[in-house]
């Protein structure tokens, strides 16, 4: 079945309906949430009523409120940007660390550190943000009960949140950085030195710029996990609900098209970052 | 810096990983342990005892979750891969050119999306007032709307689109390293189709498949949107009873104690496929 073996032509009709099949699984979900942000109608099914702006834009005049002027969503949209924002920046950093140490350094217990690094990848979220919750908002009660000084730090809210993501994106930016650095030319490194630049210097000059598109890579992709999360997040948000939470809440009471217009945003945005780090790589 | 990096910036470089490995996974989980083993005998006074684990085995509902959320995660892993296999064998190595990097971006779209919002357009299509049901009608195959969503199916369907992109990737990527030669030379000893497939293909393809079926499976075991959403009301799911313990409950206690069986269950299962096909960790996930 490679090409070049030969192939009967029922065969290879057979494995192209198969593909269209298969794409036509792939994109129908996301299509009909897409279109249906547009039906003039508060209930996204059929029939079509017509197109209309109304589920971004109208402002609650005449019964319908649309996403810019919903302050929930929109505050929930900005809950999770700070989210996102700390997630990134800790977990990149934490990241470039890690892989320097994985790639460049050897030490005694390397391949059990290495074991260790890989285990949130194997860890269900849920439990990643169990584990967390009971442990920094248990030690917050046990605290508060025992010595009446309150730590509002670790109860549940947005520092809870942000550690819970970053113990998983942590390891999957390592991993992502950690194979650029891979493919590095030590030889590089140490031209740099023989010209007179100080260990610090040449880092900051080689390999930092030959390591960047694999850190705006990683940075975008922990930018989604995070803003996507919901498994972790929803043990350890408090009251500012993240927009998946929210998303979340506001399908259990019922399904209007304004989620519609959220979901299509979100996919235009994520379509942008995608974008933008397929632009970095090329 | 070469090997010969001075203890100091070796702890420099340790001590972030080190943070972050016993502060964020190995303190809280072990906690979590600690936790699963306590009876609460009054509001502020606890004992050290196996009740939990206990209710976990008497309460048949607990243990049949249980059993049910594996089995259908299992399926659901197997499912993914029959589905994905010749989706990434076309991309790797029957697709020329541009059409190659098209198909693979393809693949990668609907992640483009959270998987709520993935949920949300399944629920469009296949609920009572959804688009299949009115396509029906029009066709007139059907009386009435038709219900579709809540029942195992749909969350199957669900679990299913939410795993083939960590199912497809990895096959790709170990099926594009493939040499063709060892194909044509099974054909050319004489094999068929299902012998080469079994004897040159899917042991190179091997770790890609591991690595596949490991990501697919943990995600489909920890999931609770698409089950809780597209399910009815017997397809409950494990992870919505710890959340159910934590949430609605308070009772930590038994939280913990599902969630570490939860994490017994996952890792025991991970260690036995990678076991059974002897790949190692390292290998199919670093």
């Amino acid at each position: 079945m490679i090409r070049s073996v030969p192939r009967s032509r029922l065969f290879d009709a057979l494995y192209l309906s198969y593909l269209l099949a298969f794409f036509l699984y792939l994109a129908l979900p996301l299509l009909v949430t897409a279109v249906f942000a547009f039906n003039d109608s508060p209930f996204p099914s059929l029939p079509w009523q017509g197109f209309t702006l109304d589920w971004y834009l109208a402002d609650g005049t005449d019964g319908r409120t649309g996403l810019f002027h919903d302050d929930g969503l929109l505050s929930a949209l900005w809950v999770s940007t700070k989210i996102a924002f700390w997630v990134t920046l800790v977990s990149v950093g934490l990241g470039c660390v890690n892989a320097v140490l994985f790639e460049r350094v050897e030490f005694r217990g390397k391949e059990l550190l290495y074991l260790l690094m890989l285990l949130p990848l194997v860890i269900p979220g849920v439990i990643l943000g169990v584990s967390i919750l009971v442990f920094y908002s248990g030690m917050a009660n046990d605290v508060s009960r025992l010595w009446g000084i309150e730590l509002d730090l670790f109860r549940p809210g947005l520092t809870l949140v942000v550690m819970g993501q970053v113990t998983f994106i942590t390891t999957l930016a390592t991993l992502v950085i950690a194979a650029r650095l891979r493919k590095f030319d030590r030889q590089l490194e140490e031209a740099a030195l023989n010209l007179g630049a100080t260990p610090l210097v040449a880092w900051f000059t080689v390999t930092l710029p030959w390591l960047l598109p694999s850190i705006l890579g990683a940075a975008a992709m922990a930018f989604l996990m995070s803003f996507e999360n919901f498994n972790t997040t929803v043990m350890l948000t408090g009251s500012d609900t993240p927009l998946t939470v929210a998303l979340f809440n506001r399908l259990r009471e019922g399904s209007t098209p304004v989620l519609n217009a959220v979901a299509l945003f979100l996919m235009l945005v994520s379509a942008l970052l995608a974008l933008f780090t397929l632009r970095q790589k090329s | 810096m070469n090997s010969s990096v001075s203890r100091f910036s070796l702890w420099l470089l340790l001590a972030p990983f080190l943070l972050w490995i016993v502060l964020l996974v190995l303190v809280p989980h072990l906690q979590m342990l600690r936790v699963s083993f306590q009876v609460r005998e009054s509001w502020d006074t606890l004992a050290w005892g196996l009740e939990q684990y206990q209710n976990f085995f008497s309460e048949s509902y607990y243990w049949r979750t249980f059993v049910r959320t594996g089995v259908m995660s299992l399926f659901t892993t197997f499912l993914t891969l029959l589905i994905a296999f010749p989706i990434a064998w076309y991309i790797a190595r029957l697709a020329r050119g541009n059409s190659k990097g098209i198909l693979f971006l393809a693949c990668l779209i609907p992640f483009w999306a959270s998987e709520l919002v993935r949920t949300y357009g399944w629920m469009i299509l296949l609920r009572e007032s959804g688009l299949f049901s009115s396509w029906l009608q029009a066709l007139g195959w059907v009386d009435g709307p038709v219900e579709m969503l809540y029942n195992d199916v749909a969350v199957i369907i669900g679990l299913v689109y939410n795993g083939l992109l960590f199912m497809v990737v990895p096959l790709v990527t170990t099926l594009d390293g493939m040499d063709e030669s060892l194909v044509e030379a099974g054909y050319d000893l004489g094999g068929g189709h299902g012998t080469v497939l079994r004897e040159v293909v899917i042991p190179w393809a091997m770790p890609g498949i591991v690595s596949g079926c490991i990501v697919v499976f943990m995600l489909t075991l920890g999931s609770y949107l698409t089950p809780i959403l597209m399910g009815g009301k017997d397809s409950a799911w494990f992870t919505q009873q710890i959340f159910t313990q934590f949430i609605t409950r308070f009772n930590w206690e038994q939280g913990a104690a599902l969630g570490v069986l939860l994490l017994v269950l996952s890792s025991l299962l991970v260690w036995l496929g990678l076991k059974l096909t002897g790949q190692s960790l390292r290998k199919v996930m670093g």
